[in-house]
């Protein structure tokens, strides 16, 4: 170990003084991260702020239900009620509303008019029309009143399917109206944990700055690794060899150096990009386990294709090849979780692709998520690096 | 641990190694004793650099044995390689580290450390004379400080046997003088050494004893004069010429006189007995084989005579 060691210490000065090496660990991989980040921090700290005047002409329980229940109950949503459906579309005409600047009180982004016998109608399940009118000026805005009032809708249909269900059991009369308002405020006793990968995935930021390390890390730890291969052409192997120590001390120093250098890069990403870019990339002992797993799957896979490798150029080609491609299979330049099917299996092959499917994973701040992941990379590195140490220790001479 | 009085520092016996089809040393036997300057001399590609990868632990031989102060060498007697210092020909230093740093560093490897490696690179610096310029970057260094560095990273860590392959390879004259010079005061200071070259007066400077090395065999083994023995009083002739140089050689072969003759570069090389008295035939011969002759050069008899008559070849071919 002191000899491996001795090599490590070695090879880590000698990077510290490569200029090479910090532009592939750190500059690059944290540019990618911050220019992406820049473009997508907008979204990032996105929370919704709306203004919604409400002509509740029907004064009844379910158009009520809708308007405390449901948007009173959302945070940065204001509720403006009146009394007309003319006052109501006053307010969301910019060119006139009396609502301007002169009472400073800005226009609405959308109207929503409950129509009079609103909650009968339910009840009687006629046809019955909510409207929604949106400022032209908040497109946003206005389209989420449209969505909440269409899933209000929707909530209300199966609230009649319910109640016509009960009726049919029970053989009795019952009041629709009483039972659907009834219905709409009681809290579902079964609570549906969405699992779906859009609820797992990670925000832009977080996405690209754990894309960019992951995918620069191979890159980062190449360099320690054929450095086994430059010893060797520059004729510092042979001394190395003639050394009173072990061959595996030599392979130790080297893959310790690239497991340090690997590990110092990530570190200064995650830290960097937490600061500078608001990337949250998940509980830190969570990402600390994903973090050393891919460490261990890079070093595996740089040894497999230095052990073939016939030289130090050979072995940085074949070695870019693959990292690209295990780069773009496991979707650090672009979601393919989410492009399902095939390619969406395929990331699986890649470290990269179990890297980010922990941190996904880990959204759900349950520590115990990463163990698959984590298992699924070793077993990447310690293959391949069990077949790339054999290689690399007979390929040891001068 | 160091060699027992009496005992050879080394000692290798019928060393063979092949790559592939092609046998790089065969049957190679030879022994250094304590205090000795050992060289090695032959052509490049006569098996020099493979020997003595083998006797470094860097290579396992096919056949034979090597045994350093009685211990088997081989890749992995790590403890046998604690009495090896090898400098090798390509210059195995870092470029991106100092010199006190590529010293410290392979003599960590060596086990050492603390005060007793402080003081030891220091000494060494001294010996190469290299303390001026102990904290600049070798890649700033000229080719013979590179050289001198190279060597000391070797004697760094007062190794039992240093082993020096070509090491004044590419050097300019000065820097050569001075690499030549420290080996001379090392082999005065009692240590071992092999020092393998293919220059000639390098071996006949540094070495007690030469073993002359020819695809991959040893062909001849002994003192400076006991080599020149092999020859007898006979004299180096070199006609520097243009033509038919082939020809030219195989005529003067035929003379009585002449021992061998071969061609090297532009030269035809003879051994001759009494090279003066046959001078104007020799001539003669060389302007009726359709040879033009530059310049004559008669030396007495030293190892590239040795070396031609043992292989009808010049050291240098």
């Amino acid at each position: 170990m002191g000899a491996a060691w001795t090599i490590a210490r070695k090879d880590l000065k000698q990077r510290l003084r490569d200029r090479s090496a910090y532009i592939i660990g750190i500059v690059a991989p944290l540019g990618l991260a911050l220019v992406f980040g820049f473009v997508l921090n907008p979204l990032s700290g996105f929370e919704f702020e709306g203004r919604f005047v409400v002509a509740d002409l029907d004064r009844g329980s379910v158009s009520r239900a809708f308007v405390e229940g449901v948007l009173g109950g959302i945070d940065g949503i204001e509720v403006i009620e009146v009394d007309t459906a003319a006052e109501a579309e006053t307010l969301v005409d910019t060119e006139v509303s009396p609502l301007g600047g002169t009472e400073g009180i800005e226009t609405a982004d959308a109207a929503i008019i409950f129509p009079v016998g609103f909650s009968a109608d339910v009840q009687s399940e006629r046809p019955v029309t909510i409207q929604v009118i949106g400022n032209q000026g908040s497109e946003t805005e206005a389209g989420i009143a449209v969505a909440m009032v269409e899933g209000y809708a929707s909530e209300l249909t199966a609230v009649r399917v319910a109640v016509a269900t009960v009726e049919n059991l029970v053989g009795a009369e019952v009041d629709r109206l009483a039972t659907g308002v009834e219905v709409l405020q009681t809290p579902n006793p079964v609570t549906v944990r969405d699992d779906t990968a859009s609820t797992k995935q990670l925000d832009g930021v977080t996405f690209y700055a754990a894309g960019m390390a992951i995918f620069f890390l191979f890159f980062t730890v190449q360099s320690g690794i054929t450095g086994l291969l430059e010893e060797r052409r520059t004729g510092t192997m042979s001394r190395l060899l003639s050394s009173p120590i072990s061959r595996t001390s030599v392979l130790g120093g080297k893959m310790l150096s690239a497991f340090l250098v690997g590990l110092v890069s990530m570190a200064v990403l995650f830290v960097a990009t937490t600061i500078a870019v608001d990337a949250d990339w998940g509980p830190p002992l969570g990402v600390v386990l994903l973090v050393l797993a891919a460490i261990v799957a890079a070093i595996g896979i740089v040894s497999i294709i230095a052990g073939f490798a016939r030289s130090e150029e050979q072995a940085t080609a074949f070695g870019s090849m693959i990292g690209m491609v295990l780069g773009f299979l496991g979707g650090t330049f672009f979601d393919v979780s989410q492009a399902g099917g095939l390619l969406a299996s395929l990331r699986f092959l890649s470290p990269h692709g179990w890297f980010m499917q922990g941190l996904a994973d880990l959204r759900s701040d349950d520590l115990t998520v990463v163990v698959v992941p984590v298992l699924a990379m070793l077993a990447f590195g310690l293959v391949t690096g069990a077949i790339g140490v054999s290689r690399l220790r007979k390929g040891l001479r001068p | 641990m160091t060699a027992t009085p009496g005992e050879p520092v080394l000692e290798c016996s019928g060393i063979s190694k092949s790559f592939g089809e092609h046998a790089a040393v065969t049957g190679l036997a030879f022994s250094v004793a304590p205090g000795e300057t050992y060289g090695l001399l032959g052509p490049n590609g006569a098996g020099k650099t493979t020997t003595i990868s083998m006797i470094a632990g860097l290579l396992e031989p096919d056949a034979g044995e090597i045994r350093l102060a009685g211990e088997p060498m081989n890749p992995d007697a790590t403890h046998t390689k604690r009495l090896v210092g090898l400098v090798p020909q390509d210059l195995a230093i870092y470029p991106d580290l100092d010199a006190v740093e590529n010293l410290e560093f392979f003599g960590q490897l060596q086990g050492m450390k603390g005060a007793e490696l402080e003081r030891r690179v220091a000494e060494v610096l001294d010996i190469i004379e290299l303390t001026d310029r102990a904290q600049d970057r070798t890649e700033h260094y000229s080719g013979g400080m590179k050289r001198r560095l190279n060597i000391g990273v070797g004697l760094l860590h007062r190794p039992t046997l240093l082993i020096l392959d070509e090491p004044t390879v590419g050097v300019d004259p000065q820097s050569r003088n001075a690499i030549l010079d420290s080996v001379e005061r090392l082999g005065e200071e009692g240590m071992a050494v092999l020092y393998t070259t293919h220059y000639m007066e390098e071996a006949e400077r540094l070495c007690d004893r030469i073993g002359i090395v020819d695809q991959g065999k040893l062909i001849a083994e002994g003192t400076q004069a006991d080599l020149i023995r092999i020859v007898g009083q006979r004299d180096r002739l070199t006609l520097t010429a243009t033509g038919s140089l082939a020809a030219t050689a195989s005529a003067l072969g035929e003379l009585e006189a002449v021992d061998d003759a071969g061609v090297s570069g532009d030269e035809v090389v003879l051994i001759v007995d009494r090279a003066h008295d046959h001078l104007p035939r020799i001539l003669e011969i060389a302007a009726r084989t359709g040879s033009m002759v530059k310049s004559v050069n008669v030396d007495s008899a030293d190892l590239e005579s040795v070396f031609l008559k043992l292989t009808g070849r010049a050291l240098r071919e």
